[in-house]
Order: C-alpha cells, then structure tokens, then sequence
C-alpha cells in the first residue's frame, strides 16, 4: 500500500526531524532514498521548487512527493503524516506547560528560555540576510576586501526600506512583502 | 412574505449567538493562518512579524510573552515549526479545534500551490519576475524581523541576566552555528538556577514575615 508507505515515511520526517525547514531536507533526501522513489535529480528540482514557494518547506516536500507518486491522496496522506507528529507533541507539551504554569520550575526555565529565544530572532536575522543581503556568510574576508560588493545591493535597498516602513511608519508586515515583492520582481528578476 | 421573515428572524434567534462566535473563531483562525502560510517565504522565522502583527497588536489573544513562549516550544520541538506555532496559538485560543483550524490554515496555501505548481507550471522556478519577487520578499523578511526583534527586546530584557543570556544566544546560534534546541535546553537550565537563587534570597530576606512561602 503506498498509500500507507507515504503516510508512515513522512509521519517519521515530522517525528524526528528537528530544526525545521533546510534542517530537515537531509532527513527527507534520506527517507526519500530509501524508499526508492525518488533520484537526486527529480530531488533537487523538489529543493528549487520548495524555495520559490512559500509554506512550510517539509510541508512542500511532502506534498510534492506524495502527488508525484500517488496522485492528490497521495499528496494529503504524506502531507498528514507530515503535520500529524507536530501536532500531537504540541499538544501534549502545551497540556504540560499549561498544568505546571505556576510552578517554579516552568517559571524559571521560561524566564531563562524567553530571553534565548530573542537572542534566536536576533540570529535568525542573520540567517535570512546571509541567503538574501550577503554574497555569502555574514564573516568571512569578504567582509574587509570587497566593500560594498560584499552586499547585494537591491536587497540591502529592499531591506533599509523595510525597516524604516515598519519600524518608523508601522506599515502592517503583509503590505510591506506585498510591495517588496513587486518591488523585487521588477527590480531584482 | 411576512410569515416567512418572521421565521426566518426565529430561526437566526434559535442559533445562539455563542455557537456563531464559536464558528466565527475558527473561521478567522484559519483565514489568518492562511494568509500566514501564504506568506512564509524564507524560512518559519519569516512567520514571526506576522504572528506579532495579528495575535498580540490586533487581536489582543496573546502577550509577547505568549508569543515569545511559543516561538520557544515550537523551535524545541522536533517537527515543522509553522505546525507546531499554529497548533500553539490554536489550542490558547481554542482548544483542540482551534489547532485543527490554524494548521490546517497554515497547511492549505503550500499544499495548494505545490499541487497546482507540479501540474501545470513546471518552469515556476526558472522565471526571473517570480525568482525578483522572492528576492525581495526575503530582503522585506530581513528587516521585518528586525524590527520584531527590537521590539521584542524592549519588552523582554530588563535585566543584566536576561541581556546576557539574550547576547550569548545570538552568538552561539547566529556565529558558531550551535543547534537551537542546545542553546533552549541551556537557557532552560541557566533560568531555572538563576530563578531558585533569587527565589531562596527572596525568602532569607524576608524569612521573619513570610513564612510558609516555601511549599
């Protein structure tokens, strides 16, 4: 049943695969491989396609590999499978947090966690400059020899623009991607 | 005619109000996370300004610190962080349902559009109009999350132990690449620690009029 296949192939993805997003395509390639299903092509057309779509990218995967082989059942089942682990760890570690709120050992991990979580966001602003801003990692020699090279241009603009939109002018998140989109197609394509 | 309308009043009456709120709920929680999945491009943290923007400044269903919290607990987990956020925010707000609802909001656009992409756009990829318009919703992304990150500061870090652990973090995960789920566990630690100290000074401070604070 291939049906069945899928589900429990992408139930493990989302089960073990920690990290999230790029983190997981090791994972995914692997069960992919195994399975047998797939080449490291038709792989990597699944790489390119899940970074020129936006959503979750094991979400992508899944749906992708599941209506390449089996059609759109397919798809929902690896799909489900996919989302299904998520779900019900969430649910089981929401119940806990929620029990033991008041609890000073979920109030001092919290107090410690929230702070570590905005250093996080602060790093994930590295990562996502370093795919889009940079020709590359954030240091590296570049960074002395190469000037203004060392950016993308267009993007830095896009990016400086944003800011002051949302930080100064408080322009809603959305609209702004809408623009910048535009922006970028015209600018950047 | 008349008749008809004054049934018609009857039967809207009979369906309580509470029911219509219900649904209404899950309605919304699934239209948002629509339009959230809609728009992650560049990663799950690309959800955070977004999430900020509709569940803590519009709605009012979540403090920062909820937010920050589940940020947190969905970067812990294993699984897709997108889930594992929707699912969050679906059960603070609505229990069981209100997960269902989000995630499958959150689910919809991806599915969607992979299906539509494999079936009749094979060449999406290569187009330099779609290819420009992710360059610089990504670069819009950069700077959303920015912001956020400024204004989440504001609001978190108050104290010289919670800028410390907030540096420390950005560098381990931002410059040497050290794994998230590290990085929680030790923060994690490092509060439960700081919060028995202050918690045990607390209580020698004030141990002659607050007896029995201790369980």
């Amino acid at each position: 049943m291939i049906y069945v296949s899928l589900f429990t192939m992408f139930f493990r993805i989302g089960l073990f695969g920690f990290g999230g997003g790029l983190a997981m395509l090791p994972l995914i390639f692997q069960s992919v491989q195994a399975f047998g299903i797939m080449s490291a092509e038709e792989f990597s057309n699944l790489v390119a396609l899940s970074q020129v779509t936006p959503g979750p990218m094991a979400v992508n995967a899944a749906t992708y590999v599941g209506f390449n082989f089996a059609g759109l059942f397919g798809a929902l089942v690896a799909t489900l499978g996919v989302c299904l682990p998520s779900f019900i760890l969430m649910m089981i570690a929401f119940r806990f947090i929620e029990r033991f709120r008041e609890s000073n050992g979920i109030q001092g991990a919290f107090a410690g966690i929230r702070p570590v979580t905005v250093g996080l966001i602060g790093a994930a602003v590295i990562f996502v400059s370093e795919t889009v801003l940079i020709n590359g990692p954030l240091i590296s020699e570049k960074l002395f020899t190469s000037g203004l090279g060392y950016f993308n241009l267009m993007p830095l603009v896009i990016f400086a623009v944003t800011v002051l939109l949302v930080g100064v002018f408080k322009m809603r998140p959305i609209r702004v991607m809408i623009i910048m989109g535009v922006a970028g197609a015209l600018l950047c394509g | 005619m008349e008749e008809q309308r004054m049934e018609k009043k009857e039967k809207q009456k009979r369906v309580s109000n509470k029911k219509m709120d219900r649904m209404r709920l899950y309605g919304s929680l699934y239209w948002e996370f629509f339009k959230i999945g809609l728009f992650t491009i560049g990663g799950g943290m690309a959800m955070i300004p977004q999430l900020q923007q509709i569940f803590v400044k519009d709605k009012g269903w979540l403090t920062e610190e909820d937010m920050v919290d589940c940020i947190a607990v969905s970067q812990a987990l294993p699984g897709v962080i997108a889930i594992n956020s929707a699912t969050y925010i679906g059960l603070r707000r609505k229990g069981v349902l209100g997960a269902v609802a989000a995630t499958l909001g959150v689910v919809t656009p991806s599915f969607v559009i992979i299906v539509l992409a494999v079936s009749f756009l094979g060449f999406i990829g290569e187009n330099s109009y779609i290819q420009g318009a992710f360059t610089g919703i990504k670069a819009a992304v950069c700077g959303l999350i920015l912001v956020t990150v400024v204004r989440l500061g504001k609001q978190i870090l108050k104290s010289a132990f919670q800028w410390i652990l907030a540096i420390l973090s950005l560098v381990a995960i931002g410059v040497f690449g050290v794994t998230v789920i590290w990085v929680i566990i030790a923060g994690a630690v490092l509060g439960i620690l700081y919060h028995a100290i202050t918690l045990k000074r607390k209580a020698s401070g004030h141990s002659a009029d607050r007896e029995g604070v201790e369980k």
